[in-house]
C-alpha cells in the first residue's frame, strides 16, 4: 500500500520534475543545420504562414493526503540537533507542530523515530546518542498530544547517514531524528 | 578445526634451549617487547624441506615480521637441514640472527613438521619443537611455530593462533551492507557469519571460548546475540523493552555486560547467562554503555557522559563506586581492558582527531598511540601487546589496523577490505 504510494508518486514527481525543467530551461540549440526543407523565418516579421506548436500546459502534482509523501512533504520527517545535543531547537520545535498536527488529522497512523548521530563520535556512544535524541522527538510530540502508544523509537547511531560528506555541513545534516511512518498511512 | 591433540612433542632438544645458561649468549637475541624502536631482529626463515615447507616457512615469516618486532632476511638460496647443526657463518653473513628451520612430512596421513630455532651468532639452538595435525591444518602449525618463536625471543606469550571476528562493510557511504566476519589474525580463511541483511555491530570475543557476543539493529528493533563459531549455533539474549546494544562477555563468559536504553536513558546491565537473570548495574540519567569487565572480573569499564561529556569510569562489578578515571583533553569512549590487567585501551577524541591510547586503570600513565580523522575501538591482542582498531580517512570507508602498546609499531592489518569493530579472539588451545 505504502509502497505502491511512493511509487506513484516516484513517477508522478518524476513527471513534474521534466515538465518544470521544460519550462525553465534554455531552449536547446540545434547543433546541426536545420533541415533544408524547413521554412525559414522571416526578418520582417511575416510569420502568418509560419506553423507554431504550443506547449502543452504545465501539469503539477501534489501528494494524495494521509500518504506517506503528504507527511515527509508538507509535514517534514526530519528535525536536526546541534553538535552533542538532543534538546528540540525552535526550528525542529516547528516541524514538530505541523508533524503532530498530520499526525493528528491522520490517527491510524503509527510512527517510529530514529535517531541519528553524525560520524565524530565512536558506534557505541552515537547509538546511546541517536536513542536520546529520538526519545527527545517523542517526547515532544507526546506533549504536543500525540498518545506514546503510537511512537516507537530507534537509534542508528552514526550507522544511517543522511549524507556521505565529511565536512561540518554534512555532519550537520547526518545529526537528526527522522520521523518514519511504520504504519497506518492512506 | 581444532588441532586438539595439537601434541606439543618435546623432542627432546627443547632441554638444550632450556639449558641455555650463558646470559651473554641469550641476550644477543632477546627482543625487548617494551621497546617497539630497537631496530627489529633480523631472523632468517628458509623454506622447511618437505610438501608446504615453503610455504609454512612463509607464513612465519609473515607472522614475525608484522609484529614489528622481527626482521625476516632473505636466506638468498641458503637451505637448512633441520636434522644437521646449520651452517652458522652462512647465516651470519646474512645477517640473521637467529634462524629457524624445520622439516614438514607425512606421516601416516598426519602433516608432522619439526622445527628449530637458532642463535646464529652464538651457535646455539634455543628451540626445537614438533607439531603434528591434519595436513590442511598446516597454516596453524605454522601460526603454532611463530607463537613458539615470538615466546622464545621476546618472553611473552605469542597471539598468531588468534582469530579476529570484525564488522564488515561494503557498499557506499549510503548503502552500507555489515555483515560479521571472521578471519585468521593474518587475515587468512575470512568468511562471513551472517548475510547482510540487518546491522550487525560490536561482536565481542569471549576470552575463553570461540563464542562471540554481538548486536544486531534492524528497524524494528536490536538484539544481543550469541554465536559459537564452532558449532554455528545462535541465540538471542532475549526481548528488551529498549534498545540493547554494546555487549561484552565477563572473563569467564558467565555474563554478558551491556548498555540498555529505556525513554532515551542508556544504562549498564548484566546477564547472567545460566539463569538469564538480568541486573541494573547504573541509573544515571546520562548516558552510560560500552561496559568492560577487568580480567578479574571485579570490576567494569564503562563509558559515561555523567561529568558533561563523554569520559571514561570505573565501578565495582556490582555496580557500586564509579568513578572516573579519564582527565586528559578530549572524549573518551569505547573502554577495553587489557588481558592483564594493567591497561584500559580507549578511543579519544580530541584536537579534531580521533586517538588510540592506553592508561592504567587508575587513569594513569595515560598514552596516545594513533591519531587520525576516525580511529576506534581498540581490541588486545590475547598477550597484551598489540591491538587492532579501525581506522577511516575522511570520507573514506573503515579499515583495520594494528598498533603496538608502544604506539611505534603502526600497521595496516592484513585485510584489503572496508571493516570496523574487530574483536581478538583469546589463544587457541
Amino acid at each position: 500500500m505504502t509502497r505502491n504510494n511512493a511509487l506513484r508518486w516516484t513517477v508522478l514527481l518524476a513527471a513534474a520534475s521534466v515538465l518544470a525543467a521544460c519550462q525553465s530551461a534554455p531552449k536547446p540549440q540545434p547543433e546541426t543545420s536545420p533541415p533544408p526543407a524547413a521554412p525559414a523565418a522571416d526578418a520582417a516579421g511575416a510569420s502568418s504562414d509560419v506553423q507554431t506548436v504550443r506547449r502543452p500546459p504545465p501539469v503539477s502534482g501534489t501528494p494524495l493526503p494521509g500518504t506517506v509523501q503528504d507527511f515527509v512533504i508538507n509535514a517534514s520527517d526530519r528535525v536536526f540537533f546541534d553538535v552533542d545535543q538532543y534538546e528540540v531547537r525552535p526550528d525542529a520545535a516547528v516541524v514538530l507542530e505541523r508533524q503532530a498536527a498530520w499526525l493528528r488529522r491522520y490517527p491510524a497512523v503509527q510512527v517510529r523515530i530514529e535517531g541519528n548521530a553524525d560520524e565524530r563520535g565512536t558506534r557505541e556512544y552515537n547509538l546511546a546518542l541517536g536513542s536520546r535524541r529520538a526519545n527527545a522527538v517523542r517526547e515532544h510530540l507526546i506533549g504536543l498530544g500525540i498518545s506514546p502508544a503510537r511512537i516507537s523509537t530507534i537509534s542508528f547511531g552514526k550507522e544511517r547517514p543522511l549524507d556521505p560528506g565529511a565536512d561540518e555541513e554534512a555532519f550537520k545534516r547526518n545529526r537528526n531524528a527522522r520521523t518514519a511512518i511504520a504504519s497506518g498511512a492512506r | 578445526m581444532r588441532m586438539s591433540a595439537a601434541a606439543l612433542i618435546f623432542a627432546g632438544l627443547v632441554m638444550t634451549g632450556a639449558l641455555l645458561g650463558p646470559a651473554q649468549a641469550r641476550a644477543e637475541i632477546e627482543v625487548d617487547v617494551n621497546r617497539g624502536d630497537l631496530r627489529p631482529l633480523p631472523v632468517s626463515i628458509p623454506a622447511f624441506s618437505g610438501d608446504r615447507g615453503a610455504d609454512i616457512a612463509g607464513v612465519i615469516a609473515d607472522n614475525l615480521g608484522r609484529s614489528g618486532l622481527f626482521a625476516p632476511v632473505d636466506p638468498a638460496g641458503n637451505q637448512a637441514e633441520v636434522s644437521t647443526e646449520p651452517d652458522f657463518p652462512v647465516w651470519t653473513a646474512l645477517g640473521a640472527q637467529a634462524l629457524v628451520n624445520g622439516a614438514a612430512t607425512l606421516v601416516d596421513g598426519r602433516l608432522q613438521v619439526d622445527f628449530r630455532l637458532w642463535d646464529t651468532f652464538a651457535g646455539q639452538q634455543l628451540l626445537g619443537l614438533q607439531f603434528t595435525s591434519t595436513p590442511e591444518n598446516w597454516r596453524r602449525v605454522a601460526h603454532k611455530i611463530s607463537d613458539a618463536v615470538y615466546e622464545r625471543l621476546t618472553g611473552e606469550k605469542g597471539y598468531f593462533d588468534t582469530r579476529v571476528v570484525f564488522v564488515s562493510e561494503t557498499g557506499g557511504r549510503l548503502n552500507r551492507t555489515l555483515r560479521l566476519a571472521v578471519m585468521d589474525q593474518d587475515g587468512a580463511n575470512p568468511s562471513y557469519l551472517t548475510d547482510g541483511s540487518e546491522i550487525v555491530l560490536s561482536p565481542r570475543f569471549s576470552a575463553s571460548s570461540q563464542q562471540i557476543t554481538y548486536m544486531s539493529l534492524r528497524q524494528d528493533g536490536s538484539a544481543v546475540f550469541l554465536l559459537n563459531l564452532e558449532t554455528g549455533r545462535r541465540e538471542s539474549l532475549g526481548q528488551f523493552s529498549g534498545m540493547v546494544f554494546a555487549p561484552r562477555f565477563s572473563p569467564d563468559g558467565s555474563q554478558v555486560a551491556f548498555a540498555l536504553e529505556r525513554n532515551g536513558n542508556s544504562d549498564i546491565w548484566v546477564m547472567n547467562l545460566v539463569n538469564r537473570q538480568s541486573r541494573r548495574l547504573t541509573s544515571d540519567p546520562a548516558i552510560d554503555t560500552s561496559p568492560a569487565f577487568s580480567p578479574d572480573g571485579s570490576r567494569i569499564a564503562f563509558n559515561s557522559d555523567r561529568g558533561g561529556s563523554p569520559q571514561l569510569y570505573v565501578m565495582d562489578a556490582n555496580g557500586g563506586g564509579a568513578r572516573r578515571i579519564s582527565f586528559g583533553e578530549g572524549r573518551y569512549t569505547s573502554p577495553v581492558w587489557s588481558p592483564a590487567g594493567d591497561f584500559i585501551a580507549f578511543t579519544r577524541q580530541g584536537g579534531g582527531q580521533f586517538h588510540i591510547g592506553i592508561m592504567r586503570p587508575d587513569g594513569s600513565d595515560e598514552r596516545t598511540l594513533t591519531s587520525s580523522y576516525m580511529d576506534e575501538g581498540p581490541t588486545w591482542a590475547p598477550n597484551g601487546r598489540v591491538l587492532l582498531f579501525s581506522r577511516q580517512e575522511a570520507g573514506g570507508e573503515p579499515r583495520l589496523w594494528t598498533v603496538d602498546v608502544t604506539g611505534r609499531i603502526l600497521k595496516p592489518a592484513p585485510y584489503a577490505g572496508g571493516a570496523s569493530d574487530p574483536a581478538w579472539s583469546p589463544l587457541f588451545n
